[in-house]
């Protein structure tokens, strides 16, 4: 082949490159055999620990991944393609991303969906840019929403150059006459994102904070839990003009993090805003429905420096696995899940209420997390990771947020509260 | 080539026409929308907003690129065609009766052609 | 083919949960949801076969050849997806405590560690989630270091012509003013024209090299330096460095910052559009800039470090998307001091091979070699029979391939890109250049017959006019 293609060795194919630029040495390791590989992997996931039992959350969630999510989305086809420019041999991967679409508006009760962005930190900030222009600019964010989401999101303000503000919480939730108040003074506002249920598992006033932020003019963004939309209002019924969240909790694992799902839905009058990638039906000549990647007019391919955002890849066969969950699961699974996770954590709640020095922290209803007080946390979580269980997660204003789902049972709960009525009567 | 004579044109293909009272219409020219190809959205400007000479006001979407469309005129958004929301294909069907937008308080930006001035224009970049 | 929604039935499902094992208790009506949703009721069997079908109606790496230019449609090793599985990696919640955690950890420094090595980098996040996040990051970093030394007035950014379009996209998103600068004759960066739009206010300058036209630009010593004495920094755009990887270092051509996007030279699967991931690596002067946390050697083990005053934040929720990290470790692994260099040489080899092949006919973008990709323009096959890149690119979906990148760049006429990349076969490559002669030849000869491709596939072309002007983004139940 080099000499088909006038070579004589491989130096020759590189000969443009200036010899400053030339790596003569590469400090790696020798290539390894599978089997070697093999091992290397299971080595260092060896050094992790699996807790056999896990009650926290905070953002990223444990449900259970029925087999069928795991085995349908591994199919080499739909893992291995590239993203369906090609309408007319990618009309298995584009409907799929329709049908997630559709399900994903079914959720939330929004006209329009987009085919996800990298995760809900970034849907919350992209949504934020969604709402600037006409003189608006700054964002309003609940000081009860998720730290990562807050942070990502004061990032993309500073790349923009456009002001972020937190809204104070009181007692666990939103501080509604902080919000009117800083509204009142601001003419330049552009949105108020709350999340539903927010960091500390309270399930907040949506309707009327929702309404605060209209009579602003301030758009309103909500931040939702897919699972929780099994059981809770829609973010439609409360208002929210886009709602946007996590998809992780939908068959996906925690894998320290990623990769993950930002779902992000609207109503039909900002469905041209919105970022990121978009399916649409439509047909052929033949008359045959068929679907195509649309609306790519807003998109960085076309309008490069015009581009409302930057955002070329999806998290597409994350959107596949989530739609295969949901479809497992189906209308009364989805609300079973939601169901046992909201009674599951209010039994545990009461029972770890009881137990001294682990008061709730806040009062209202609250979805499947809450916060407690904690004697002291770094013991208590000692004590309980030696019994294999991964406890709440410690808040940096003090106590522990506790998060339980359908995975958690009875007898891993009645568990955790005999646990810590130990740590109390040790440590209290 | 279609081009009214009663309209005025600019070198980036819109035309205007001046409806007394300080008031026009703007939109473009039978060329631009044959450049386009078939247009599937149109961004327009609010009611209200201010126009500049040679700046954009609005833009046009086609199914792979998207064009800048720039103000002929000095003046004031006052109305934006409604109809274009849902049938922007009218500007390609009818490119003169199309308007985009009417604008109040019109002044004529220096560049203004003649439709003798934009056909000679066009032929010249076509010879070219 | 009908939608999952047309074949839910009511009462079909999966039995999943058993029942409550605590007292069920409900939500006030105030926060109740008013109707369930409409997702589908279909048993498991259905359900398996609604996947199967639309599996059979997409296109992977594993179905055929799939040159898309730009893209690096590698194969993807097996045992790289057993590493991501590994429930000690799959299970493992993100905010568990570091010392749970060292394997994770370990996987993230030692990707760093080897990343760095090949790019000449001193430090590496594994945050952004794909190129763009990538390149979002890499100029915030710009933006902080500028900020940082007072220097303010450096709010432009440089980006060539030929550049793909997430760059000038991710200046803008970062508040930066684009200038673009036009390739000169030889497709490179036009040195008079840099040298005229450098200044005080260049805040840096954007680059991938090998270029979108698959040339390596010879002058990028002589870039970098002129970026740099105008005080700005030169940002590589990392998409292909599959041409280079294991044979030179951006480091070492001058960059001060770089994204790597893992999903296409380290291996990591599509997916169908995501998810990847795109490293952001740099130089140590830019290091106190990079998002939080970071992954820091302690002297009880590594620990993620938060306390980073200079950072820029976060882009993204928790450290990255790590199952693709480990992933990429894995490739990796494998390849080692050896294979990596191999990855860049048989890329080359591989592309200047099918370039050879198919110069008879059709027209290459530049003279010469080209390394890991080149352009082809059909301009002059338009012109004499009206068959356009549009049409190649359609019957060749009839032939069973996944055509190029088509209309990119697009300072190329009728441009179709290719990049066959290393994982392809010289008998793959000739069935394709093979199959690629014979259409230029029907091009002629019966242009009809490519203005009707594709005629073989599940759907013919779609009308994209009437998707964009009255878009159906969701089912529609009434």
């Amino acid at each position: 082949m080099l000499e088909a293609v006038g070579c004589r060795s491989f130096e020759d194919l590189f000969a443009q490159i200036p010899e400053q630029a030339r790596i003569r040495k590469l400090d790696l390791p020798d290539g390894l055999s599978e089997l070697e590989v093999c091992r290397r992997m299971e080595s260092l996931a060896s050094e992790n620990k699996v807790f056999r039992t896990v009650f926290r959350g905070a953002g990223a969630y444990r449900h259970y991944i029925p087999a069928a999510v795991k085995r349908i989305t591994e199919n080499e086809t739909l893992a291995t393609a590239y993203t369906p420019y090609q309408a007319e041999i990618s009309q298995g991967i584009l409907q799929g991303i329709f049908e997630y679409q559709t399900m994903i508006c079914e959720l939330t009760g929004m006209d329009a969906s987009n085919a996800s962005v990298y995760d809900g930190a970034c849907a919350a900030a992209e949504a934020a840019a969604m709402c600037r222009g006409r003189g608006r600019r700054t964002v309003y964010l609940s000081a009860a929403a998720h730290p990562d989401v807050i942070e990502t999101v004061k990032t993309y303000c500073f790349a923009a150059d456009v002001p972020v503000k937190t809204v104070p919480a009181k007692d666990g939730a939103t501080d509604a006459e902080a919000l009117q108040a800083m509204l009142a003074e601001d003419p330049e506002a552009a949105c108020f994102y709350l999340r539903q249920p927010n960091f500390y598992g309270i399930l907040e006033n949506a309707d009327a904070l929702g309404r605060i932020a209209h009579s602003a003019g301030a758009k309103f963004v909500m931040g939702v839990n897919p699972i929780s939309l099994g059981l809770l209002k829609t973010p439609a019924d409360c208002g929210a003009d886009i709602a946007v969240g996590e998809g992780q909790p939908l068959g996906m694992p925690p894998g320290f993090g990623g990769p993950y799902l930002g779902f992000m839905a609207c109503k039909s009058e900002l469905m041209r805003r919105l970022p990121g990638r978009i399916v649409g039906e439509t047909a052929d000549a033949g008359g045959r429905r068929a679907f195509v990647l649309t609306l790519q007019a807003r998109e960085q391919h076309i309008r490069r420096e015009k581009a409302s955002s930057n955002i070329c890849s999806n998290e597409s066969l994350c959107c596949l696995t989530a739609a295969v969950y949901l479809s497992v699961l189906g209308p009364e699974g989805l609300k079973q899940a939601a169901s046992q996770c909201y009674s599951k954590a209010h039994y545990a709640a009461e029972k770890i209420g009881a137990v001294k020095g682990f008061e709730r922290k806040f009062g209202g209803d609250f979805f499947h997390e809450f916060a407690t007080a904690c004697p002291d946390a770094e013991k208590t979580l000692s004590y309980l990771s030696e019994n294999d269980i991964l406890g709440g997660y410690p808040l940096p204003g003090g106590g522990l947020l506790w998060c339980v789902t359908e995975l958690n049972t009875r007898a891993e709960i009645d568990r955790l509260a005999g646990l810590l009525k130990e740590v109390s009567a040790r440590w209290n | 080539m279609n081009l009214p004579t009663d309209l005025k044109y600019t070198r980036s293909h819109e035309w205007v026409r001046l409806l007394g009272g300080g008031k026009a219409e703007i939109g473009l020219t039978d060329f631009a929308q044959k450049e386009l190809g078939d247009i599937v959205f149109v961004n327009l400007p609010q009611e209200g907003d201010g126009l500049v000479p040679g700046e954009t006001f609005a833009d046009v979407e086609s199914v792979k690129a998207v064009s800048d469309i720039f103000s002929p005129i000095g003046g004031t958004v006052e109305e934006i065609n409604e109809e274009l929301a849902d049938e922007p294909e009218k500007i390609n069907q009818d490119p003169y009766g199309a308007w985009l937008i009417r604008a109040s308080g019109v002044k004529e930006g220096e560049t203004l052609l003649s439709a003798e001035e934009y056909r000679a224009f066009l032929a010249g970049k076509e010879g070219a | 083919m009908e939608l999952i929604f047309e074949k839910s039935r009511e009462g079909h499902g999966c039995s999943i949960l058993p029942a409550c094992d605590v007292p069920v208790r409900h939500v006030g009506e105030a926060f109740a949801r008013r109707t369930p949703p409409r997702l589908p009721q279909i048993s498991e069997s259905d359900l398996s076969r609604h996947y199967s079908a639309l599996a059979r109606r997409s296109f992977g790496v594993n179905d055929g050849f799939y040159p898309l230019g730009s893209c690096t449609m590698k194969y993807s090793p097996k045992i790289d997806e057993e590493a991501a599985s590994l429930p000690g990696f799959a299970q493992i919640h993100p905010l568990q405590p570091a010392e749970t955690a060292q394997g994770c950890l370990k996987v993230l420094k030692l990707t760093e560690k080897y990343l760095c090595e090949l790019t000449g980098m001193s430090a590496m996040t594994f945050q952004p989630a794909a190129g763009a996040h990538g390149e979002f990051t890499g100029l915030l970093l710009i933006k902080a270091y500028h900020r940082s030394r007072g220097d303010v007035a450096r709010k432009k950014i440089i980006v060539p012509d030929s550049a793909h379009g997430t760059n000038p996209a991710s200046a803008a998103m970062c508040g930066f003013t684009v200038v673009n600068i036009p390739s000169g004759p030889d497709g490179c960066v036009d040195l008079a024209a840099l040298k005229k739009a450098v200044g005080p206010d260049t805040a840096g300058l954007m680059l991938t090299n090998p270029n979108t036209l698959g040339l390596f630009d010879k002058n990028i010593l002589g870039i970098t330096r002129i970026v740099h004495e105008a005080g700005g920094l030169a940002y590589y755009d990392g998409a292909n460095l599959n041409a280079v990887v294991g044979v030179a270092r951006p480091g070492d051509m001058g960059f001060d910052a770089v994204h790597l996007n893992l999903h296409k030279t380290f291996s990591t699967p599509h997916g169908g559009g995501g998810p990847g991931a795109g490293a952001v690596g740099c130089r140590d002067f830019l290091a106190p800039f990079l998002p939080v946390p970071l992954v820091r050697e302690t002297e009880s083990g590594l620990a993620l470090d938060f306390d980073r005053p200079q950072s820029i934040g976060r882009v993204k929720g928790f450290y990255g998307n790590f199952l693709v990290v480990v992933r990429a470790l894995a490739y990796l692994l494998t390849l080692g001091r050896n294979g990596l260099p191999q990855v860049a040489e048989n890329a080359v080899l591989n592309a200047n091979y099918l370039l050879t092949r198919l110069k008879s006919r059709y027209p290459a973008a530049c003279p010469g070699r080209c390394m890991h990709e080149f352009v082809l323009s059909l301009a002059g096959l338009k012109k004499e029979c009206g068959v356009t890149a549009m049409d190649i690119a359609k019957a060749m979906q009839d032939a069973g391939m996944h055509p190029p990148t088509m209309y990119f760049p697009q300072i190329v006429e009728e441009a179709l890109m290719v990049e066959p990349t290393e994982t392809e076969s010289k008998d793959t490559l000739d069935r394709a250049a093979d199959v690629m002669l014979a259409l230029y030849d029907k091009a002629r000869s019966d242009p009809q017959a490519l203005h009707r491709a594709p005629e073989t596939t599940a759907i013919g072309r779609p009308d994209e006019v009437r998707a964009a002007r009255h878009p159906v983004v969701k089912y529609n139940y009434d």
